[in-house]
């Protein structure tokens, strides 16, 4: 990638003077190291420069606020339209101080992971009686495919209607929507074990429970954190918008509630506030697929 | 002296020594591991897939810790014939007997994949081999004793992907062994290593068998490993038995002698009419 990048760049400054380029060169070895990624994306360590690698996954988000709050400070972007950052960090410190903002966000946080466990737990199950078992697959499969195809955000008016605009309400629909990804991915990863393995363990004598724990489901795994940041993902979009719709608190609410009062600075910070969320669940996914998949070549450090 | 010697790797052997080496072993080597290997008698043995019929009549005696090699053009049903004897599959008609009824751990076959778990340590991958013992208290010692007999004591605690092939051949192996089974059928185990590796794995294969004294079964598609291991070589040809070969050669073998080329060229001979016929 790396390489691709600067070969346009090496003509251009091939025709200035040597000293220049020579430095240019030195920078670009330099900087090669960094953008060197796995097959997962993630940005390998290199070993010389540790922090300049942590740092660099920020530089874009960080040109971006820079780049906004100059549209903003000259007036470029009138602030009835985007209020500069700076103006957002003071509507979320103002309501920071007044507690509004840490309750609406641990409300959603709440929401989310309670969900997500729900649904999250019963997809996952599923997944595996599914897997494991022909009888299971052919009793269930057929209708939770069916079930698949509705989009879970169509079922607000219904779930509105059942459950009002109660806690119940949001919680279901986050379930709903973690569920797919888990079991789908969960079941293709306990079917795509190798089946050569799988052999191997029954002439080693393995029992069933056995075969389990040592191969099929460390063999699945890489499969169900697919399914797992999938969920996350989809776990913040239904939450926004269950919260947007009809709620009583949460970040989606305080959105609502300034909209109404046209306080544009605390709607673009329960956005941002989002993106960070969303992030930081990524992030704790990616953490715990490092530690439970350190066998895994993509996860090795050279 | 000859555990310092036992302790090298494998890759390194100077192949010139080895003849002391193996003297030196058979010395070592106890009265009971000589009838460690279990005898095995096959008659009638009959397989079909459907309509496919696979092998149509084997009758075989395999006394105990008789290294066999078995050979045969590709789809000849010389897999099939090991699958059978390990247990794997089970036989359409026929019969087969051991001299002894084998225990589960007594019959071990190795593949020419090593299919070790890939999330599993390279110490614990060969402990999978103890079976229903795994949970024994000496079944670390067990399979760490099993690693310096196939020399990679040093990478136990190493994943598997960051193994050679040669080397995770070798965990397997040790994999194989750690069970100290009776019988070992190897299904092609060196089919994908390079030239060289295949020839320190082949001395390697036949230190263990001479040091634990099991029943050897080799199927291969090379009749120069074939013969250079074998006390006795099988040519399988349209599901039966066509020839049987007894190389009556002193070991060590050197490698490339005259004797061992000549009896390569005659097998290599038949096998190559029998193509001829069917083209």
């Amino acid at each position: 990638m790396s390489l691709i990048d600067s070969l346009p760049r090496r003509k251009a400054f091939s025709s200035e003077v040597d000293a220049g380029s020579r430095e240019e060169n030195a920078s670009k070895q330099k900087s090669g190291a960094p953008f060197r990624s796995d097959r997962n994306g993630n940005s390998s360590s290199a070993p010389k420069l540790p922090k300049v690698d942590g740092l660099i996954p920020w530089i874009v988000p960080l040109a971006i606020v820079l780049v906004w709050q100059l549209a903003c400070v000259t007036g470029f972007v009138p602030s009835r339209v985007l209020p500069a950052p700076t103006d957002v960090a003071l509507a979320g410190w103002k309501l920071l101080l007044s507690g509004e903002l840490i309750r609406n966000i641990w409300v959603s946080f709440w929401r989310a992971s309670i969900g997500f466990l729900i649904g999250g737990s019963i997809g996952f199950a599923f997944g595996l009686a599914n897997g494991l078992s022909q009888l299971s697959a052919k009793l269930t499969d057929t209708t939770l495919q069916m079930v698949r195809n509705i989009p879970h955000l169509a079922l607000i008016p219904l779930v509105i209607l059942w459950f009002g605009i109660d806690e119940s309400a949001k919680l279901f629909l986050v379930a709903l929507g973690v569920f797919f990804p888990i079991y789908l991915n969960t079941l293709h990863g306990i079917r795509t074990v190798d089946p050569q393995l799988i052999e191997m363990g029954r002439i080693y004598g393995m029992t069933d429970g056995e075969l389990f724990r040592r191969v099929i489901f460390p063999g699945a795994l890489p499969s169900i954190f697919v399914g797992l940041r999938f969920a996350l993902g989809i776990m913040w979009l239904t939450l926004i918008v269950a919260e947007t719709i009809a709620a009583t608190s949460g970040l989606g609410y305080m959105a609502m509630q300034a909209r109404e009062f046209m306080l544009i600075d605390v709607v673009v910070l329960s956005i941002l506030i989002y993106a960070l969320l969303g992030k930081l669940a990524d992030s704790a996914s990616r953490a715990l697929e490092r530690l439970t998949l350190s066998w895994h070549p993509a996860f090795q450090k050279k | 002296m000859q555990e310092a010697l036992r302790f090298q790797p494998v890759d390194a052997e100077p192949v010139d020594r080895s003849d002391i080496r193996v003297q030196a072993r058979q010395l070592r080597r106890g009265p009971e591991a000589a009838t460690r290997g279990l005898s095995l008698t096959i008659r009638g043995l009959r397989k079909a897939f459907g309509d496919n019929e696979v092998l149509r009549g084997i009758d075989l005696h395999i006394p105990s810790g008789q290294f066999v090699a078995i050979v045969g053009r590709s789809g000849c049903g010389k897999s099939t014939l090991l699958r059978l004897i390990a247990g794997l599959e089970a036989p359409t008609a026929g019969n087969i007997a051991f001299g002894e009824q084998p225990r589960a751990q007594d019959v071990r076959v190795m593949f020419q994949e090593p299919r070790l778990l890939p999330w599993a340590r390279v110490l614990s991958n060969v402990e999978v081999g103890l079976g229903r013992e795994r949970s024994s208290a000496d079944a670390q010692a067990r399979a760490e004793r099993a690693l310096v007999e196939v020399g990679l004591a040093d990478k136990r605690t190493q994943w598997p992907s960051v193994l050679s092939g040669g080397q995770k051949q070798r965990v397997a192996l040790a994999r194989a062994l750690v069970s100290q089974p009776r019988v070992l059928a190897f299904d092609e185990p060196l089919g994908a290593l390079d030239a060289l590796t295949r020839i320190s794995m082949q001395q390697l294969l036949e230190r263990v068998w001479r040091d634990q004294g099991f029943t050897a079964i080799l199927v291969t598609h090379d009749v120069a490993e074939a013969v250079a291991l074998a006390d006795r070589v099988l040519v399988i040809e349209d599901g039966r038995i066509a020839q049987d070969v007894t190389i009556d050669l002193p070991r060590p073998r050197r490698r490339g002698s005259a004797e061992l080329a000549t009896l390569e060229g005659e097998i290599l001979k038949h096998l190559l009419e029998g193509s001829e016929d069917t083209q």
